[in-house]
């Protein structure tokens, strides 16, 4: 396996490609328009199929048939786009659609601006769409990350059948950073996937009432319909156990700092520099934000931490919500943000800590 | 005795129709089963499912259904035929959910001359959420939304479908049918079968509109609902053919 440099965005969709993605679909907007434009002139090369959707609304919809007719299948935007794909990730959630997704988030609300942001937590790992349903949020700090997750994400989604999101950034999406690249599934490791879902896809089955696919993503039977919850919430509580975090530092720590994505790999390197000053300072950087972490922030001594203090690209803060509810009031938190597409000083992170160990 | 007429196959018999009495969209799911029947095509067909009474019949039919998000069926068919060249797609699709919130996806994918078949069944009205004002009601037609009727002023005029997309160059073959007298019956099935047949030579996009009743929302009982169709909805919606590009070819 070969290291190359290259964007995020670009890694991110060669993963997709190695990780068996057949169809994309997706409309313009920055700062990720380098996904659709790298896919297609690379998904052809493989037998794939590109389509640039009239809207994200439409993209969404059509990976949702795609998927539902057993191929590998993603789509990508920013913020506001995402916010229209809400609609067709709810209903891959119901019908138990394998998909993945990935925001390269930028400022909001609104058009809100073009720059990378956080701002997007809450609908991330809360509510992606109607109908409370929750999914698999994998939040990448370094490309390298980025492209890992994303291959990883596609077993995910058909291990499960469920869709998993990808909450990265505009610095993600637009960094260069060298990359070693999954290795590329064969074209008959992509025709297998395909056949294995074969049983259920709607794709045409032979004239027989019990075979046929039906893809249902609502039930006209109530009792029907709370079957399906209460089948999905066990698949969510299953999850539990794949939450992951990255813990740095955190043994003897007296200040944690927390923080996903871009904004965690800028407090990691403010740790680095406050133990070089002989601050204890240790980084919880959940990698999963949903299934959340939980067990990173019980695992810390509190009687030693004195703080934690979060970190976001988000204002007001969001990601600080679910940091306190892991922390359950054993320690203060403490936060430092910004927003509007301003991305996180080090500087900033570093005097908060100080300020909150002299204080 | 000959046997010459038999419930089509693709209707499970031990459901039940969950359509309104006179439905017109039972009519057209029998004739959809009987040309999938006809052509050999059963084992192929994947039906897109709009969100609308459409949905009545995804429990009963015995072939692949998919439900899309309301006016979405014709980016999640994009997304299966793209990726399944191979199967036999069409949308079944009421006007609320083609012309209204489907619009951009309907004549997007129109205009992309994606490989599939729409079935748009044109009542008029919204049937499933109780009768509401539709792109394609009458002017004068009274709707629970427009309550003195559509008022051009408004609402504007209907909406054409079959001339809105014969302005795009892409579309293979366009035609509006009706299914208010055995002769016209004929023509939806034939026409229904003609769009299935480009579909699998590869032509392109296909629609068949058909104009139907809805007896519940139009307040009529079904055999005026047939009087209706003859008197006031195919002057606004003239039946025929409008696009059919083998016939270019010769
Ligand atoms: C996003 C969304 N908006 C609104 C609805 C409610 N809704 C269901 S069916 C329908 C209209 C159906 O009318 P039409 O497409 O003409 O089909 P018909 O029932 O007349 O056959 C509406 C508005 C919905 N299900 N989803
Ligand atoms: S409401 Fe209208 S369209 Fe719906 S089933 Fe009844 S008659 Fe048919
Ligand atoms: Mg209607």
């Amino acid at each position: 396996m070969s290291r190359v440099f290259m964007k995020g965005t670009e890694a991110v969709a060669e993963a997709a490609v190695r990780a068996g993605c057949r169809f994309f679909a997706g409309y313009p907007i920055t700062p990720q328009n380098e996904v659709p434009e790298y896919l297609s002139r690379r998904l052809p090369e493989v037998g794939g199929v590109f389509v640039q959707g009239e809207s994200e609304v439409a993209s969404v919809n059509m990976v949702y048939g795609a998927a539902a007719a057993g191929t590998r299948s993603m789509t990508s935007s920013s913020s506001p786009g995402i916010a229209l794909k809400s609609e067709g990730v709810s209903y891959c959630a119901s019908a138990r659609i394998p998909m993945v997704y990935c925001n390269f988030a930028r400022g909001g609300p609104g058009v809100g601006s073009i720059q990378p942001a956080q701002q997007d937590y809450l609908q991330a790992t809360k509510a992606s769409g109607n109908g409370g349903f929750r999914m698999p949020v994998l939040a990448p700090a370094t490309v390298q990350e980025a492209v890992d997750m994303t291959y990883r994400a596609f077993d995910w989604a058909d291990r499960d059948r469920t869709p998993v999101l990808i909450l990265a950034d505009g610095v993600i999406g637009t960094m260069m950073e060298p990359v070693v690249l999954p290795e590329m599934k064969s074209d008959e490791e992509v025709a297998a996937i395909k056949e294995s879902k074969k049983k259920w896809a709607c794709i045409g089955h032979p004239l027989d009432y019990a075979h046929r696919s039906w893809i249902e993503p609502g039930q006209w039977s109530t009792q029907k319909m709370q079957k399906c919850n209460e089948d999905a919430a066990a698949l969510y509580r299953s999850w539990e156990k794949e939450a992951e975090a990255e813990e740095y530092q955190t043994e003897d720590a007296e200040i944690i700092l927390t923080a996903y994505g871009i904004s965690g790999r800028i407090a990691k390197s403010a740790v680095n520099l406050l133990r070089a000053e002989g601050i204890k300072a240790g980084l919880i950087r959940p990698k999963t934000v949903y299934p959340f972490p939980n067990y990173a922030y019980d695992k810390l001594d509190y009687g030693k931490v004195k703080a934690i203090l979060d970190v976001e690209m988000s204002i007001p803060a969001l990601f600080v919500e679910d940091v306190d509810m892991a922390v359950k009031g054993r320690c203060p938190i403490e936060t430092c943000l910004c927003s509007g597409g301003n991305i996180m000083s080090r500087d900033a992170v570093i005097a908060a800590a100080k300020k909150i160990m002299e204080g | 005795m000959e046997k010459i007429y038999t419930r089509t196959k693709t209707i499970q018999e031990d459901k039940v129709s969950g359509f309104c009495p006179g439905c017109m969209h039972s009519t057209v799911i029998k004739l959809v089963g009987e040309a999938l029947e006809e052509l050999n095509l059963v084992d192929k067909a994947v039906c897109v499912q709009g969100i609308g009474c459409c949905g009545l019949h995804m429990d009963y039919i015995a072939y692949d259904d998919i439900t899309a998000a309301h006016g979405r069926a014709c980016a999640v068919a994009t997304g299966i035929k793209r990726t399944n060249p191979g199967s036999l797609v069409f949308t079944y699709q009421g006007d609320g959910d083609f012309a209204s919130i489907g619009l951009a996806e309907s004549v997007s994918a129109a205009n992309r001359g994606e490989n599939f078949t729409v079935i748009f069944v044109n009542n008029g009205i919204y049937g499933m959420t109780g009768g509401q004002l539709s792109p394609t009601t009458l002017v004068g037609m009274k709707a629970t939304t427009a309550p003195k009727g559509r008022d051009p002023k408004e609402h504007g005029y209907p909406m054409h479908m079959c001339e809105i997309l014969n302005e795009l160059k892409a579309p293979y073959y366009l035609e509006r049918t009706s299914c208010n007298n055995p002769a016209n019956v004929m023509k939806t099935k034939n026409a229904i079968k003609k769009a299935f047949q480009y579909q699998m030579e590869g032509k392109g996009f296909s629609m068949v509109e058909v104009i139907t009743s809805c007896p519940t929302n139009w307040g009529l009982d079904p055999l005026k609902a047939l009087d209706f169709i003859e008197e006031k909805m195919l002057p606004e919606y003239p039946l025929g053919c409008f696009r059919d590009r083998s016939k270019e070819e010769g």
